[in-house]
């Protein structure tokens, strides 16, 4: 009952969806008040009966209801509750119900904010997010319904995907849906925008706390997923530059330039066009991520063409949201007017800068990914496109945008000064390049590359600590002064000097992987090895039982100097839904630095093979993106502080519409 | 998006034994021969896994493929003809870092091509700015009416 209750409101929502599309958008294009007050209740009621539903598929998760196709194939009653409900999206129709459910979130957190919106504006807004909805609700209800029955319904459920059953998978695809998702907000403010007609400084300061909303999650799932597969998949890489890594790292090279464009827009009302076909596209790579990963189409051309039912639909309304978004563009968007002047020294030129490298990073990974599906569409021949390809393209495009960074950020807006800046930041580049020279130095005879990545890092560290350093002390007359001072600054500066220093952080870790050392052998209880600064050596081996798995496990003690100083313990895990044995990696952090160990299969003399690593600074390239997402979050803070200003533009906005 | 699930299954379901890629008793005794093997793994696509490279694949096939590099780079042959060899065997497929060739031109160019159009469109626009007069110079009616207005020449 309660199953067909979720179906049911499932329906409901795509009428409401519709009438928040029909109406609102009648309203703004008719001029209509009443009309466009529709949008408002409309998105409050589709998002009640979106969890409606989602509720009672999480209910039938929980309760076992094998009865339902969807729980039958991807549960078990011997689940811990806690993978019975992220189970819910670990499987094709759930995960797209969490995307539906996600859609209709942010329409209605945009709604509950309407009244600091001129009235047009929000109505064509939601009425573009409503139409997302209904083309998605009607996905999910006619090609991938969670609610379908099984009848007879079996006694016992398929079971979960092993290598699923994990913390990493209980909160990685939310997170990265909510970023992926939430970039729908600013694809519907650029298309709303174009239909509604108005475009400036204002709507970059609506659009711009949704966009950092969005890709503050989006940074966050993508860490989250790529400490997820360092541990899960059990060979202690971190990025592979799989095809579904980079469907989710496109919206977020885009995403990263978008929120840089509506900096310009917001200051200087300039790069309005670029800032509208920016946001267009970066949820365009969103929904072409949803296609690449749902339709199956990235293990061949072939294999989507013989199963189209899903991927084609996906496809479908791909190119109508896109097409229609690009058509409009193409129609409304030559009225754009260009504001402010800007030298081509200055932070506009920096930031345009900014969006060209990372528009051309975004296309490296764009055509990468792509292109052997288009060579095989074309002419059937295959090649493969893999890391080394992926290396060398995005390393030399990567490496001149960060390292221009802590310049950008000096440099004065309409006209800068780029020999005051370097006289400002004499001291962080002579720091890091003495860091540079120094690691070079220390690890004499190891990578060359390294050291120039410590080097890169420490200098967007530095970088950014001294423009907050100089903004603070310009003119102060004490050191009580210049710390009120730095304490006052605006939340944004703040923001982008944090995301910044994590951006290198993140960048250190990276470049300390060339610095990992691997150890492969077979071990017995008693043999040591050697990882790094560390000995490892198998104490025992033994059997125990876990909720619904029996496990294998290896335990070795990790000894410095003498002395154990931890314990890890890899193991290998037969859950009893599933034949197949998983590997669980053993991990133990010591300062930021991580021993590492998978093994192999118990041989019948007692041994084990070892597959062992030491990784220093390894955990920095998770920090590293945790704290650019927290210099995302102050930015938003930042934004909310003021949230008087759009109120009295809003106002105004108003009374001239 | 699950990102890892189709890996996941991939290897799961698809590749039999889970665990992990190069075995113990794969690795070669001399370091360098073995770094070398290592570096070239990194470079050759498991043939039945979605992009993995084979020494990240624990697919039976990968394997295969790893001892096949080692006993050639122990016979001697440089990583070029160990490249050549397995091209001539599996086709441009089996490299992770496609050749620059017609078909890849695109491929190996587009990124920077982005780039170069991104820049000249960049230059092109601020170009047209600068070239546009902030304002027309007053004609000669507008100068006499002006010149009523304040008096003189404004010019002078």
């Amino acid at each position: 009952m309660i199953v067909e209750i979720g179906h049911y409101a499932l329906v409901l929502a795509l009428a409401v969806a519709l009438v928040q599309t029909a109406l609102p958008l009648w309203g703004v294009v008719a001029r209509d008040p009443a009309l466009m007050a529709t949008a408002r209740p409309a998105a409050f009621a589709s998002f009640a009966l979106v969890i409606v539903a989602y509720a009672a598929l999480t209910w039938a998760y929980m309760v076992s209801d094998f009865s339902v196709l969807n729980v039958a194939s991807n549960s078990h009653s011997m689940k811990p509750l806690v993978y019975k409900i992220s189970g819910v999206w670990a499987n094709h129709e759930g995960s797209m119900l969490l995307w539906v459910s996600i859609l209709v979130l942010f329409a209605a957190l945009v709604a509950a904010r309407a009244s600091e919106m001129p009235l047009r504006l929000h109505a064509a807004v939601l009425g573009v997010q409503g139409s997302i909805t209904a083309a998605f609700l009607l996905f999910v209800l006619a090609a991938s319904n969670p609610f379908e029955r099984l009848l007879p319904a079996p006694l016992e459920g398929r079971g979960l995907n092993p290598i699923l059953q994990d913390p990493g998978l209980a909160i990685h695809p939310p997170l990265l849906y909510v970023g992926y998702v939430g970039f729908s907000i600013a694809f519907s403010f650029a298309v709303g925008a174009l239909i509604h007609g108005r475009i400036d400084a204002v709507w970059a300061r609506f659009v711009r706390p949704w966009t950092l909303l969005a890709w503050v999650f989006l940074t966050v799932g993508i860490a989250m997923g790529s400490y997820w597969a360092y541990y899960e998949l059990g060979w202690g890489g971190w990025w592979f530059w799989d095809p579904v890594e980079n469907a989710s790292l496109m919206p977020w090279l885009a995403g990263t330039a978008l929120l840089h464009s509506t900096l310009v827009m917001e200051k200087r009302d300039a790069l309005k066009v670029w800032t509208i076909l920016l946001s267009i596209l970066t949820f365009s790579l969103s929904l072409l991520g949803t296609f690449l990963v749902r339709s199956g189409v990235l293990t061949s051309v072939h294999t989507f063409a013989s199963d189209p039912a899903r991927g084609q639909f996906i496809l479908g309304i791909l190119t109508f949201f896109i097409g229609g978004a690009f058509a409009l563009f193409a129609w409304r968007g030559p009225m754009l007017k260009q504001g402010g002047l800007f030298a081509p020294i200055s932070r506009e030129g920096a930031l345009v800068l900014n969006n060209l490298l990372l528009a051309a990073l975004t296309a490296g990974v764009f055509i990468g990914t792509l292109y052997p599906l288009a060579l095989e569409a074309w002419d059937g021949s295959k090649i493969s496109v893999g890391a080394p390809f992926f290396d060398a393209v995005t390393i030399p495009i990567a490496v001149p945008l960060l390292l221009l960074i802590p310049f950008g950020t000096a440099l004065a807006w309409k006209r800068g000064d780029l020999l005051g800046v370097a006289q400002r930041m004499a001291f962080a580049i002579g720091l890091s390049v003495l860091i540079t020279v120094g690691v070079w130095a220390y690890t004499r005879g190891g990578p060359v590359a390294a050291p120039l990545g410590i080097g890169l890092g420490a200098w967007l560290i530095l970088g950014s600590a001294a423009e907050i350093v100089a903004r603070s002390t310009r003119g102060a007359a004490s050191l009580g002064i210049a710390f009120r001072r730095a304490v006052g600054l605006p939340r944004s500066a703040w923001g982008a000097a944090v995301a910044h220093a994590g951006m290198g952080i993140t960048v250190i870790g990276i470049a300390a992987t060339a610095w990992g050392v691997e150890n492969i052998a077979k071990v017995r209880v008693g043999d040591a090895l050697q990882a790094g600064p560390y000995e490892v050596r198998l104490d025992r081996t033994f059997v125990r039982n876990g909720p619904d798995f029996r496990e294998t496990v290896a335990s070795f003690a990790v000894v410095k100097d003498g002395r154990e100083i931890g314990r890890i313990e890899p193991g290998k895990r037969i859950f009893v839904a599933q034949t197949m044995p998983t590997s669980e990696a053993g991990l133990m952090t010591a300062g930021v630095g991580q021993v590492y160990a998978s093994i192999g299969e118990f041989e019948d003399d007692g041994s084990v093979g070892v597959r062992l690593y030491w990784k220093p600074l390894v955990t920095l390239i998770w920090i590293g993106s945790v704290i650019m997402a927290l210099g995302g979050l102050l930015s938003m803070a930042d934004r909310r502080a003021r949230v008087a200003a759009p109120v009295r533009a809003a106002a105004t906005g108003a009374a001239r519409a | 998006m699950m990102r890892r699930v189709l890996i996941a299954f991939a290897l799961v379901v698809g590749m039999g034994l889970p665990g992990f890629a190069v075995q113990p008793d794969e690795v070669l005794k001399d370091p360098a021969l073995e770094a070398r093997a290592r570096q070239l793994s990194l470079e050759l696509r498991c043939l039945v896994c979605q992009n993995q490279s084979i020494d990240d694949s624990n697919a039976p096939l990968a394997r295969d493929l790893r001892l096949l590099v080692r006993e050639r780079l122990t016979a001697g042959d440089d990583d070029a003809a160990i490249r050549s060899y397995l091209v001539a065997r599996y086709g441009d497929f089996v490299l992770l870092k496609p050749p620059f060739d017609s078909r890849t031109f695109l491929l190996w160019f587009g990124p920077f091509a982005v780039l170069a159009a991104g820049a000249t469109a960049v230059w092109l626009s601020a170009r047209r700015r600068r070239a546009a007069p902030a304002a027309a110079p007053l004609s000669e009616a507008e100068r006499k009416a002006l010149e009523e207005l304040v008096g003189s020449d404004p010019k002078a």
